[in-house]
């Protein structure tokens, strides 16, 4: 189809291809939540059947780097939201600004995702043969950083779950199957979400988005703000199962 | 009438040249096209693992095939044939071609999404392909787990990976048919103006956006199951296999309805045009469409009768399942009652949807022996199930493809298909599909399994019938492929409107040029009428005896 200006040949009107573009977008968002449903049904199901070990599982992640990432999300979700409104009002510099403090913020969630995985693997904590709950309490030696402290609730806690499911280690692989099942797709979308972000950064860049013509600014944020409302599920649903003693 | 139809000089074809204004086309036509090859390049791979399976049953103890290759050979017959046949052929061949067209839009709403949503298939058909050759995939086309997470030998891992890829070549399908329904129509073309192709289509779109990516979740977790121990579906985690089970009939059950409505849409054109008759009951029609994709998304575990779940649960999955039959039959007395009083001419498009009535209503009517708790318990897993579900997709679905695909190949090709010869061909097909499958009710209902390589002796005589059946519906098949193909360089010259039928996609030259209408069209008519239609050039001299419009069959 030809394009007239911004206007592609399908299309009368700016304003129809705009309800067209988000109308497509919604429905796109509407099929990212039966995605995520399915393994929502999935976790909810085992996380019911197999309490104690999906509490001993939350229990080993830091609640600091999960709480920090929360932030972190919560404050792209602020710059894109400015991004939008920059692009909508037409102040060119600050749409530049915001786009690259929300993909700052998304590689800052990144790098504190790595450091969380890299310490699962360590730890064995990755479903699997490897796969031992009780790895770092008997090897203190390999598990350094975690304190003295830390490695004694842990063995209680353990202790206690035990005694409540002997079958834990298999059914704590459920819990973290979930974890990295669930946080990976979400990893995943964001990074798509960095490079959609890139593109429009690039495009202001040659200063394309009017406030007459905006519709890819308006709709990467949807998206954005859709994988960020995920997250905000995942973050009490993974680390805040039984926190409340 | 005697105006010799001119072939338009400048049409979508030939608009430009060259195998990049192919592979990079927008246009929704060019891109109807491509599917059009690459389906019916995955059907023949699909027809073919079905004569190896109807060969090898020729004799009880099973001399033609291992019984590895035989798991391998039903389960690529139905990998390739649901989800690289059946799901995109009405939809992503007809429907592209011809939803833009129906509501007076130069092209669907996203033409590039659609271009991607065929290079999607494309990949995942090139994975699917591959798992194929290089060990195969033996776990049926369910993928159960944990045969196909812990257990199968064959290779799992690419043909997962290929159904998950080509599952959002549908979903792209699916947005962008909604959206160009919601936000492109022309003019005067209101809702209740839509055709019922258009409505079937519609609600094909919403099973797609939201059943497909609950598959794709399911597959993901079962391929990462399998690829990175994830434990989900693992007993030997306390992971539950009856889950997987659950979630991939919450799709795979409105997968079902992705297959038929799209028929359905099909045969609420044929019968009007070939009926002269404005279609009974538009509304209830079309309404009918909307039911059937939302009450079908509530009967899934009727596949799952007997995997120990909760009586309760399957009297109520019981129950939905005769509900979803409701909707299901006010469309075939609808279309019934449209022939009623009718002047039936039995051009070869009537012929397929005469074929559908008849096929589809014995399928659909075998679908509630199998809803009913009693009876499903004798014929779970048996032959029956086999011969009913073909009934459906074959009877139902492909009857329909190809009523439809010989209705619309003067449109999309500009030209006329041999008619009797296409008559002879429906009823080569009409024959040979029922003398493959109806035997196999009776070896369903006398107890043969589904899914064994070898049986005992007594029921030779059914599956000699049977594989008799499927190579007379082989030749069913080869006719059109052949004919079309010949007809889309060779055939006479079609017009415009050819039957003549009530649609937009009649008002512009066939084949139609690159924008679909040279002027946007308004409309100021209903549905399938054909009076107050003076363009069709139809209408009798004043004062004829019964007046109104010429009758299909001519003046007797």
């Amino acid at each position: 189809m030809h394009r007239t200006g911004a206007l592609y040949g399908q299309f009368k009107t700016l304003e129809q291809q705009k309800d067209t573009a988000s109308l497509g977008m919604w429905i796109f968002l509407v099929t990212e939540v039966m995605f995520f449903g399915g393994i929502m049904l999935a976790y909810t199901i085992n996380r019911h059947t197999y309490f104690h070990a999906f509490a001993m599982g939350s229990n080993t992640l830091s609640l600091t780097l999960g709480g920090f990432n929360t932030v972190v999300l919560l404050a792209s979700s602020f710059t894109m939201a400015m991004g939008v409104w920059s692009a909508q009002t037409g102040k060119k510099d600050l749409l530049k600004l915001f786009l690259s403090l929300t993909i700052l913020l998304g590689f800052v969630f990144f790098g504190v995702k790595y450091v969380e995985y890299a310490q699962k693997f360590h730890h064995h904590l990755v479903p699997g043969r490897s796969f031992d709950i009780t790895y770092c309490v008997n090897n203190p030696a390999k598990c350094e950083d975690m304190s003295a402290e830390e490695l004694e609730v842990e063995g209680k806690e353990i202790e206690a779950a035990v005694e409540a499911d002997p079958d834990l280690n298999a059914h704590a692989q459920l819990y973290y199957s979930a974890y990295f099942g669930m946080t990976g797709l979400h990893a995943l979308h964001m990074v798509i979400g960095a490079g959609l972000l890139f593109w429009l950064l690039k495009n202001s860049f040659a200063g394309i988005y009017t406030p007459e013509w905006n519709t890819p600014v308006d709709l990467v944020g949807l998206y954005w703000h859709f994988v960020d409302i995920v997250w905000i599920y995942l973050f009490p649903l993974l680390y805040l199962i039984d926190r409340h003693k | 009438m005697a105006v010799t139809p001119k072939f338009p000089e400048k049409h979508y074809i030939n608009q430009t040249y060259g195998i990049r204004s192919w592979l990079l086309t927008t246009d929704h036509k060019r891109i109807a096209l491509l599917y059009l090859v690459s389906v019916t390049f995955f059907f023949f791979i699909g027809g073919f693992f079905a004569m190896m399976i109807r060969l090898h049953l020729l004799t009880p103890d099973g001399y033609l095939l291992s019984a590895d290759t035989y798991n391998k050979m039903f389960t690529m017959h139905g990998v390739a044939m649901i989800f690289f046949f059946l799901i995109p052929s009405i939809p992503a061949i007809l429907g592209n071609f011809l939803i833009p067209l129906m509501i007076g839009a130069k092209d669907l709403a996203f033409p590039k999404i659609n271009l991607l949503s065929w290079y999607i298939y494309i990949v995942g058909g090139c994975f699917t392909l591959y798992s194929m050759v290089t060990g195969g995939l033996d776990t049926g086309w369910t993928f159960y787990t944990p045969l196909s997470t812990v257990y199968s030998n064959s290779a799992v891992a690419p043909a997962v990976v290929g159904v998950f890829i080509t599952g959002f070549s549908s979903i792209l399908t699916g947005l962008n048919f909604l959206v160009t329904v919601h936000t492109m129509r022309a003019p005067g073309m209101t809702w209740f103006r839509l055709p019922l192709f258009v409505w079937a289509h519609y609600a094909t779109s919403v099973v797609m956006i939201l059943g497909t990516p609950v598959v794709a979740i399911t597959l993901a977790l079962a391929g990462m199951e399998r690829l990175f121990g994830l434990g989900f579906f693992n007993p030997a985690m306390g992971g539950d296999p009856i889950l997987f089970q659950h979630l991939f009939w919450f799709y795979s059950h409105p997968a079902v309805y992705i297959m038929i409505l799209p028929a359905m849409g099909v045969i609420s054109e044929l019968i009007p045009t070939f009926a002269r008759k404005k279609l009974f009951g538009y509304h209830f029609v079309a309404a009918a469409s909307l039911a059937i994709a939302v009450i079908g998304f509530l009967v899934w575990a009727h596949h799952m009768f007997l995997t120990g779940q909760s009586t309760y649960a399957a009297l109520a999955f019981s129950f939905l399942t005769f509900l979803v039959a409701i909707p299901s039959a006010v469309k075939t007395f609808n279309w019934t009652a449209t022939l009623f009083g009718g002047s039936i001419s039995f051009d070869t498009p009537m012929l397929y949807a005469f074929g559908f009535l008849g096929l589809f209503l014995v399928g659909g009517l075998t679908g509630l022996f199998l809803g009913c708790l009693g009876t499903d318990i004798h014929i779970h897993d048996t032959y029956f199930v086999v011969a009913h579900f073909h009934y459906i997709m074959v009877g139902g679905a492909v009857m329909g493809y190809l009523g439809g695909l010989h209705f619309w190949w003067p449109k999309i090709t500009g030209r006329m298909y041999p008619e009797w010869l296409a008559r002879i061909a429906a009823f080569i097909l009409f024959v040979g599909f029922n003398l493959t499958f109806f035997p196999q009710f009776v070896l369903g209902y006398l107890g043969m399994p589904r899914r064994y390589h070898v049986y005992p002796p007594e029921f030779q005589v059914y599956n000699v019938m049977s594989t008799a059946g499927a190579s007379i519906l082989a030749v069913g098949y080869l006719l059109p492929m052949v004919y079309l193909t010949w007809a889309a360089f060779y055939g006479k010259v079609a017009g415009d409107n050819p039957w003549p039928a009530t649609g937009l996609e009649w008002k512009t030259p066939s084949p139609p040029p690159t924008e679909n209408f040279e002027v946007t069209p308004v409309v100021t008519w209903e549905a399938y009428d054909f009076h107050n239609r003076p363009d069709l050039g139809l209408d009798e001299p004043t004062g004829h005896p019964g007046g109104g419009v010429v009758p299909a069959h001519g003046h007797d």
